[in-house]
């Protein structure tokens, strides 16, 4: 039932003494958590458990106060973000043509749910509502990249492009 | 004390300033039906069961945590009000595992009654898409189950505030909400302490103890196994509550009459080897002020702290007794002891354990308790699962009668009974202890300054020219308070008690559970103790080391309490766990 996060931590010693600093600059403040998680988030770009486990030893909360916080949250996240971000319209249109099918074809070819990442670190998947590109209903990017008038067959050859 | 006047439902009422409305409908007769309110603990105004209309106030307003102001006018009967009442419980229903024939709370779920109280007339009205769960049965003491899981968020306060553990928590937001860990990993993988304080507040069926009734029914009926049962102190001031007695009722005589009708071959009592502990810890602590050990000696009944001790206070490890609790001294004894006493073959000795408390199931399966090859003790249930074995059974427990435990290994003091109640397990052991290093009788054999269900206590006595300095403490969060003194060096105690729950066993996680509206009102733990305390005055022999079973066995096998055979059977080791 734990949350399969599979990609390994491959925080540095400065990362590590930066979010120390930090911490001990906001420690005393009322209300620091949220601060504290911010800036360690802009530190490693995510909160995984090695991070969330120094937050909790340093300012003497427990890690599921942590966790409550940062899963309550949608800006935090538990995940790096992979180098590329398949990012799925379910806006009204796209989903009344099949988005929904779309993102379920991607979450079980990827092997990873919605705001997860890959374990090779290579692809985050990622819902959002309406891009403007309506006409091209159902729409995904890949980065910077638009895909339209999908069906579920797609999804395969889209992501073999990028697995190179 | 300032007063305020208000009027609740036009009749005029006076309440000390600073109440809630909840409390100023208490003076005048009428308990507003609350769900996630637990006073002191939980106060957040969250489930919206007890809102009530207030004059001039544009919305409802939640009574739990709304002050009354002077002149204030509430209602607390309206058809709007008892219209919201009843829509909030169907919302909850709309997202409720609703199997609730099969459910263990089924008859005292505080759900269920208020659903029935309130006239919802159709659980299905709304009906949909239901939040995803997974039962989280890794831990060796409970299962949690949030498809019955309401969100009241009690677990969570009393697992932070009372016990300074904070292993469950909500995560996630909206419709995804609910309780968990963090990570989402096995309660078995964190660093819970198994006290169950977080099963005995919750209002429905989510949270519950790993049941072994079928185990123990199997055992009883297998020819080839004696079966002995023990029974906690605590066990006899709570029982009854779960037949509909009342709170605080003695039931030693009809437990030991229902355990023998549900086909026990020994009914024996957990007070024996409490007795038995006394006269090892003792003698631990008199060895360790003579020779100077590592003080101050901190007790090791509490399965619940002794876990909680070695996660969060990995260094004071070497400061526990090494004392195996009763319950493991009963069963390492039985299965040595009364198995040589009696021919019979340690491995066909079942021993089941009736406990007031979840993280005896924990304690069981532990490394080191293991005295004759098998382990000491078989199956430990709960004061609840011993109910509901009655019940099984069809024994009517009410109309039972007062029956006597078996011998040798029934016999007990008034200081094996007082374990059960914060501050009990010092009082025997001083009486003890005492005793054993001035070489003469006590004058008096109550310590009253470590009775009483206060979350600290302190005391100190003049023995034999050393002033000895106690502490005792129950509810890990007043647990942690008072270690962090010992750690810093600011309290310099010889002796401290610590049990896992507030109040000690007779509040206990496996205890009979009882309503919010009930836990909120009446002290619940101090009518338990109570009943300790009355047995203890009442018993001929009030002192540990003068339980003539007990000078038998050590004359017949241990010896001298902390021979090397003593060390062997009754005493264990700790792991130094961190976080």
């Amino acid at each position: 039932m734990a949350k399969n996060i599979a990609i390994p931590f491959k925080g540095t010693a400065e990362q590590e003494a930066l979010l120390r600093q930090v911490i001990a600059e906001h420690k005393s403040d009322k209300g620091a958590l949220m601060p504290i998680l911010q800036k360690a988030q802009e530190i490693y770009g995510y909160l995984p458990v090695e991070v969330q486990k120094i937050i909790a030893t340093e300012m003497d909360i427990s890690m599921e106060k942590i966790y409550g916080v940062v899963t309550f949250y949608s800006q935090f996240s538990l995940y790096p973000k992979g180098e590329y971000t398949i990012s799925v319209c379910l806006g009204t249109a796209c989903y009344v043509k099949g988005s929904g099918d779309i993102f379920d074809k991607l979450t079980e070819v990827l092997g990873i749910k919605g705001g997860e990442t890959t374990p090779d670190g290579k692809f985050t998947l990622v819902d959002c509502r309406c891009i403007g590109a309506c006409g091209l209903a159902p729409v995904l990017t890949v980065n910077d990249d638009v895909y339209g008038r999908l069906t579920t067959k797609d999804v395969e050859d889209i992501i073999a492009k990028y697995k190179g | 004390m300032d007063m305020v006047n208000i009027k609740i439902n036009g009749v005029p009422v006076s309440a000390p300033k600073g109440s809630t409305i909840l409390e100023a409908a208490r003076i005048a007769g009428i308990e507003i039906p609350t769900l996630c309110f637990l006073k002191d603990i939980n106060e957040i105004g969250a489930c919206r069961i007890c809102v009530v209309e207030v004059k001039g106030a544009r919305s409802l307003v939640a009574s739990c945590v709304y002050p009354i102001n002077e002149g204030m006018e509430i209602f607390t009967n309206t058809p709007r009000v008892l219209e919201s009442r009843k829509t909030t419980l169907k919302l909850i229903l709309s997202n409720h595992d609703k199997k609730c024939l099969s459910c263990v709370r089924s008859g005292n779920c505080e759900l269920q009654k208020l659903c029935r109280d309130l006239g919802v007339e159709d659980e299905e009205e709304f009906a949909g898409v239901r939040t995803e769960v997974e039962i989280d049965d890794s831990a060796a003491h409970m299962i949690r189950d949030n498809g019955k899981c309401i969100l009241c968020r009690r677990c969570v306060a009393v697992c932070e505030k009372n016990q300074a553990v904070g292993v469950i928590g909500a995560n996630e937001r909206g419709f995804k909400t609910n309780i968990g860990t963090s990570f989402e990993i096995g309660l078995a993988d964190t660093s819970c302490v198994s006290c169950g304080q977080c099963i005995a507040v919750c209002p429905t069926g989510a949270l519950r103890e790993k049941e072994s009734i079928d185990d123990v029914f199997a055992a009883i009926a297998d020819p080839t196994k004696t079966v002995l049962v023990q029974t906690a102190p605590a066990v006899r001031a709570a029982l009854g509550e779960a037949f509909g007695m009342p709170i605080g009722t003695d039931v030693e005589g009809k437990m030991a009459a229902a355990l023998r009708r549900l086909g026990f071959d020994k009914v024996f009592d957990t007070d024996f080897a409490a007795d038995l502990t006394i006269m090892e810890e003792a003698h631990e602590f008199v060895d360790r002020v003579k020779n100077g050990g590592k003080l101050p000696l901190i007790t090791s009944c509490s399965p619940g702290w002794v876990k909680y001790c070695e996660h969060y206070f990995p260094e004071l490890t070497d400061n526990l007794s090494s004392c195996k609790s009763p319950m493991q001294m009963f069963g390492a004894t039985a299965k040595t002891y009364y198995a040589q006493k009696m021919g019979i073959d340690p491995k066909d000795i079942v021993v089941v354990a009736v406990m007031p408390c979840t993280a005896k199931k924990f304690e069981i399966g532990r490394d080191d308790e293991n005295a004759a090859g098998v382990a000491d003790v078989d199956f430990a249930i709960t004061t609840r699962e011993l109910a509901r074995m009655i019940d099984k059974a069809g024994i009517k427990f009410t109309q039972l009668p007062d029956e006597k435990f078996d011998e040798p290994l029934g016999l007990s003091t008034g200081a094996g009974v007082i374990f059960g109640a914060t501050g009990g397990v010092m009082e025997a052991a001083l009486r003890t202890a005492v005793e054993t290093l001035t070489g003469e009788q006590l004058q008096s054999l109550d310590f009253t300054d470590v009775r009483g269900t206060e979350g600290i206590k302190e005391a100190s006595y003049d023995v034999a020219g050393m002033t000895v300095k106690v502490a005792v403490a129950s509810g890990l969060a007043n647990a942690k308070a008072l270690l962090k003194k010992v750690e810093s060096g600011e309290a310099d105690y010889h002796f401290i008690e610590i049990m896992g729950c507030p109040g000690g066993c007779v509040n206990g996680g496996g205890q009979p559970q009882q309503p919010g509206y009930i836990r909120n009102t009446v002290d619940i733990r101090g009518l338990r103790a109570k009943v300790l305390y009355d047995i203890d005055a009442d018993m001929p022999i009030r002192k540990s080391h003068e339980n003539p079973a007990i000078k038998e066995v050590y004359a017949d096998f241990f010896g001298e309490p902390g021979s090397e055979k003593a060390h062997h059977i009754l005493h264990t080791t700790y792991v130094k766990r961190g976080l």
